[in-house]
């Protein structure tokens, strides 16, 4: 078989999975390109396995190894996607923008040091927060 | 102890006493009077026992080197002659009588333990620059001496007056001392050596290649420490610190250091005539100018200091005409002598309240409060107007004669111009000077009006130490025909046509000075002139600092006053206004220098300000536009950053692998 | 050019009697067909409206992959895909968009404002990348004759002869990522309250 069959499949749907992780909202349309994008390897990893003949099959078994990965991966990432829709109610990724650069940004420093008590502890969760959604 | 230990000590003394001064000056109060007085009382005496041991015999050399210094060697060397360790005694003598009289006359001063310390650093300087054998070891001290001259001068930096005047001392004399420094170097250069022996010796054997340009370079240097002609304009300014530092700094001490280097370096003038005519000529404006000046000044101060400066005129023109033994002798008469008069003004001062002479004239019986100032003043002020047998006739004489044996031709050192300007000059300014010395004396002690207030007796420190200044200035005359062999050997007593010259112009300006005061006088009455200090009971300082700011407050400068009744503005005429204004130097040197200056300054702050800044402030709009710019990138949305990074690893990718295609097909 | 010369290089050196470029065998027009529709899969799985259709799409995808897989003789990889993405990725993925509350129909913004500067690097890459490829391995051939080289028995002689240790680490990481799974997904706020 052509070896260029599955190298340009793979690559096409490299790409696929790639635009889906750029232009996607739901984080978890995101995390289901980014299966696509580990499929594409895997793909490549197996033919090119199949084409050298390798005696330790190293392609095939980093494939397995690949595969297993992205089972732990995907099950962090929903866990991850649930937290953030538990504190968030969304889980758009273009509206977590806690990192933007904003004037109101700067002067966050100013409000961790408030006097009262009631201050700190919004303070804090507004932290925790931010910790989780950076997550 | 040998001469040599002794002699290190001499200049070490003072300057650990400054040191320990400055330390304990706030820790322990109690120990800065001993501090100040013993050290410099133990170098005096030890002076003493140097010279006495030198005893006017051969040169006593001395050096080590302390580390290589490159092609020219530096050593601290001692070159003990009778020059130098008659100048050190006279040092020594009138720095020990300068820290008695500040015991008491700035016994309240809060600034006592740093004035104190800098006056023992500052007699220390002067002593390192009269025993060095070595011209780098000497310009340390000179360079001390400015510094020190500069605080001490500004002791009173409350008053503007003295802030300007410290600052002016400062940067005149440096304005001298950087053609000094070159012309040092320029010596060290012809002759490979900074020693004073060794340039001594180079000179001898005709090692000196360019002498005029060497003499006239070191002549700036002198000029501007000694105050001579062109540079001469801080010393009056100077007046503006406290008397006793007047006595030492710029009496005694630090404007004799011009005289004493060239003294030192006599050969050196002595190979080009032009600078020696050069130096005739500065020594006879000064000693005119000078003479001119003091007889319209009305500040007691102020008419010393042009009388210093004229005195000084008289040193200068005997080393033009090569007789470096007169010009010694008359530096140390006239030390002695000064001193007592400064510190004998500072008493006077004291007593009448005020430092202006138009005031003094117009109070009474000025004599009965201070007896020891009044007589010792008049036997300084006899010695200052060359009436025999004080000791200022006989060294002037012995600079008149000099002068005369080279004019007509006896004297071969130095050409014959600079004899004549030096000796008609001389007896120019002995007319002038006799005026000065019987215009002060008349106007401060004959004075008629209302009684002199009564202060009590003045200090014993402050008196005591004019009768021990007044004995040398009375006495040192007479020992002339002993003291020869210090001076190197050949004699310096007064011939009869000189002497009948000199003492003639003295008894001439004195007399006419006297009709003139006869005329005048009468005056007094009718135009009442007079500031006396609100706080007469003051310690001496206080009330001299604030006489000096009353002065100008009450008449507009601080050398002049609007009184009919001063003999001087007869005698003087048309000439009293701009003598009185020291002949408009000052106005000439604002409008060449410091005009100039200013308007430089000006630019280069517009350039600053306006240019410069612009760009500055420019590249700061850039930087932060800029960061606005980069800013707004800054959405917070994961996925543009993560497009961008893509982009851009694309971008790389693309390029390294159309590059390896493109060298790989080349 | 270098890549394209050592790959023939080495697929010379394979393979003495290259076949011809434009004489597809059964396989590759299988492998061919297979490919398109898997890619079409994803395309949909990338760009629909529909939250519930994209995963639906993505098991097609996956199970087309796990076709190819299986022409590409790797037997027991193909199985493992569909055991494992088709299983449990898919399933784990719908509950997700059930536990977010996802919305069941076509929902207009299901692609963020990113999407042209998305589409622009998607297509560049995928151009750069397809050049690349073609460029390279487009005298290459892959022999598949012979015995299957990912039979269920190959794959556990090399996995549990030459792979065992990183085997062992592996399931190291899974273990974490149980757990850290687990501790994320807790709903802390309430057992503090």
């Amino acid at each position: 078989m052509h070896l260029a069959y599955p190298a340009v499949l793979a690559a096409l749907l490299f790409c696929t999975g790639l635009y889906g992780v750029l232009a996607r909202r739901n984080a978890i349309l995101v995390l289901m390109s980014v299966e696509l994008m580990l499929n594409a390897v895997n793909l490549n990893l197996v033919a090119f396995d199949v084409w050298l003949r390798d005696a330790l099959h190293s392609g095939q078994a980093l494939t397995l190894f690949t595969i297993a990965i992205a089972a732990a991966e995907i099950g962090i990432g929903l866990a991850i996607v649930l937290a953030v829709y538990r504190n968030r109610g969304s889980s758009d990724i273009d509206r977590l923008r806690d990192t933007a650069e904003t004037d109101a940004a700067e002067a966050l420093p100013d409000d961790e040091s408030g006097t009262g008590t009631e201050d700190q502890a919004t303070a804090a969760a507004g932290k925790a927060k931010k910790a989780e959604a950076t997550a | 102890m040998t001469t040599t230990t002794l002699a290190v000590l001499v200049p070490l003394l003072p300057f650990l006493g400054a040191a320990a001064g400055l330390l304990l000056g706030r820790t322990a109060p109690g120990f800065v009077r001993p501090l100040a007085v013993l050290p410099t009382l133990a170098a005096a005496v030890i002076a003493a026992v140097v010279a006495a041991r030198q005893g006017g015999g051969r040169a006593i050399d001395a050096a080590t080197q302390l580390t290589p210094t490159g092609s020219v060697p530096i050593d601290l060397a001692l070159h003990l002659d009778g020059f130098a360790v008659l100048v050190a005694v006279l040092v020594g003598l009138v720095a020990t009588c300068v820290q008695i009289y500040s015991t008491a006359y700035l016994r309240d001063d809060p600034r006592y333990p740093s004035y104190a310390a800098l006056v023992s650093l500052f007699t220390s300087a002067m002593l390192l620059v009269v025993y060095s054998g070595d011209l780098m070891v000497l310009l340390v001290g000179w360079e001390i001496m400015g510094i020190c001259s500069y605080f001490l001068v500004g002791h009173y930096w409350e008053t503007p007056e003295a802030r300007a005047a410290s600052l002016k001392a400062f940067l005149v004399t440096k304005l001298g001392d950087v053609p000094f420094l070159i012309g040092l170097f320029a010596l060290a250069a012809d002759t490979g050596t900074f020693r004073i022996t060794g340039i001594l010796g180079a000179v001898a054997n005709g090692g000196l290649d360019h002498p005029t340009l060497i003499a006239l370079l070191l002549l700036a240097g002198v000029a501007g420490k000694s105050a001579q002609f062109p540079l001469h304009t801080w010393l009056p300014d100077a007046m503006a610190g406290p008397t006793p530092v007047s006595a030492l700094i710029h009496a005694a001490t630090m404007v004799a250091a011009g005289i004493y280097f060239v003294a030192r370096l006599l050969p050196v003038f002595a190979e080009s005539g032009a600078a020696l005519v050069v130096l005739a000529v500065m020594a006879a404006i000064t000693m005119i100018g000078s003479g001119l000046a003091a007889l319209a000044q009305d500040d007691i101060k102020r008419v010393l200091a042009y009388s210093t400066i004229g005195q000084l005129g008289y040193m200068a023109g005997a080393l033009a005409v090569g007789d470096r033994g007169a010009a010694v002798f008359h530096l140390l008469s006239h030390g002695a002598f000064k001193a007592v008069l400064f510190l004998a003004a500072g008493v006077v001062i004291h007593a009448a309240g005020t430092n202006s002479l138009a005031a003094m004239s117009r109070m009474g019986g000025l004599t009965k409060r201070v007896p020891d100032a009044y007589w010792t003043m008049t036997v300084a002020l006899l010695a200052l107007a060359a009436i025999p047998p004080f000791a200022g006739f006989f060294s002037k004489e012995a600079v008149l004669v000099a002068a005369e044996h080279t004019a007509l031709g006896d004297r071969h050192v130095a050409p014959a111009a600079a004899g004549w300007t030096v000796l008609v000059a001389g007896l120019l300014a002995a007319v002038l000077t006799a005026a000065y010395a019987t215009r002060l004396w008349l106007l401060a002690f004959r004075g008629r009006g209302a009684e002199a207030p009564d202060h009590g007796r003045q200090p014993v420190a402050m008196t005591a130490v004019l009768w021990v200044l007044a004995v040398p200035t009375i006495a040192f005359g007479l020992t002339v025909g002993t003291i020869t062999d210090w001076f190197d050997g050949h004699a310096l007593t007064p011939s009869v046509t000189t002497a009948v010259l000199s003492t003639g112009a003295g008894l001439v300006g004195g007399l006419v000075t006297y009709g003139a005061w006869r005329h005048t006088s009468a005056l007094a009455a009718r135009t009442p002139v007079g500031t006396v200090v609100a706080h007469p009971d003051a310690e001496p300082a206080l009330v001299e600092a604030q006489a000096m700011t009353a002065h100008t407050a009450a008449y507009g400068t601080a050398g002049d006053a609007p009184d009919p009744a001063d003999p001087g503005r007869l005698l003087l005429g048309p000439l009293h206004r701009p003598a009185a204004a020291g002949f408009h130097l000052d106005a000439l040197y604002t409008a060449l220098f410091v005009r100039p200056v200013q308007a430089a300054a000006s630019l280069v702050r517009f350039l600053d300000r306006e240019v410069v800044d612009t760009y500055v402030r420019g590249s700061g709009a850039v930087a932060r536009g800029l960061g606005a710019a980069v800013r707004r990138a800054q959405t917070g949305n994961v996925q543009t950053y993560l497009s961008a990074l893509l982009a851009g690893s694309l971008v790389l990718a693309i390029a390294a692998v159309v590059f390896a295609n493109v060298n790989a097909g080349s | 050019m270098t890549l394209a010369a050592t790959a023939a290089h080495a697929a010379l050196a394979a393979h003495p009697a290259p076949s011809g470029f434009l004489s597809p065998t059964g396989v590759e027009i299988a492998f061919l067909l297979v490919g398109i529709a898997t890619l079409g899969a994803a395309l949909v799985t990338v760009t629909t409206k529909q939250l519930v259709h994209a995963a639906l799409w993505l098991v097609v995808a996956l199970g087309g992959l796990a076709v190819e897989y299986l022409l590409l003789t790797a037997e027991f990889i193909a199985w493992v895909q569909v055991l494992i993405y088709v299983g449990s990725v898919v399933v784990l993925l719908l509950f997700g968009l059930m536990l977010t509350r996802a919305p069941i129909g076509r929902s207009p913004d299901a692609d963020s404002g990113n999407r042209w500067a998305a589409l622009g690097v998607a297509v560049a890459a995928a151009g750069a990348l397809v050049w690349v490829v073609v460029d390279a391995f487009r005298t290459t051939w892959i022999d598949l004759d012979g015995p299957a080289q990912g039979s269920t028995e190959a794959t556990g002689s090399f996995l549990f002869r030459h792979w065992v240790l990183p085997f062992e680490a592996l399931s190291v990481l899974l273990l974490a990522a149980l757990v850290g799974a687990i501790v994320l997904s807790r709903k802390r706020g309430k057992e503090q309250s």
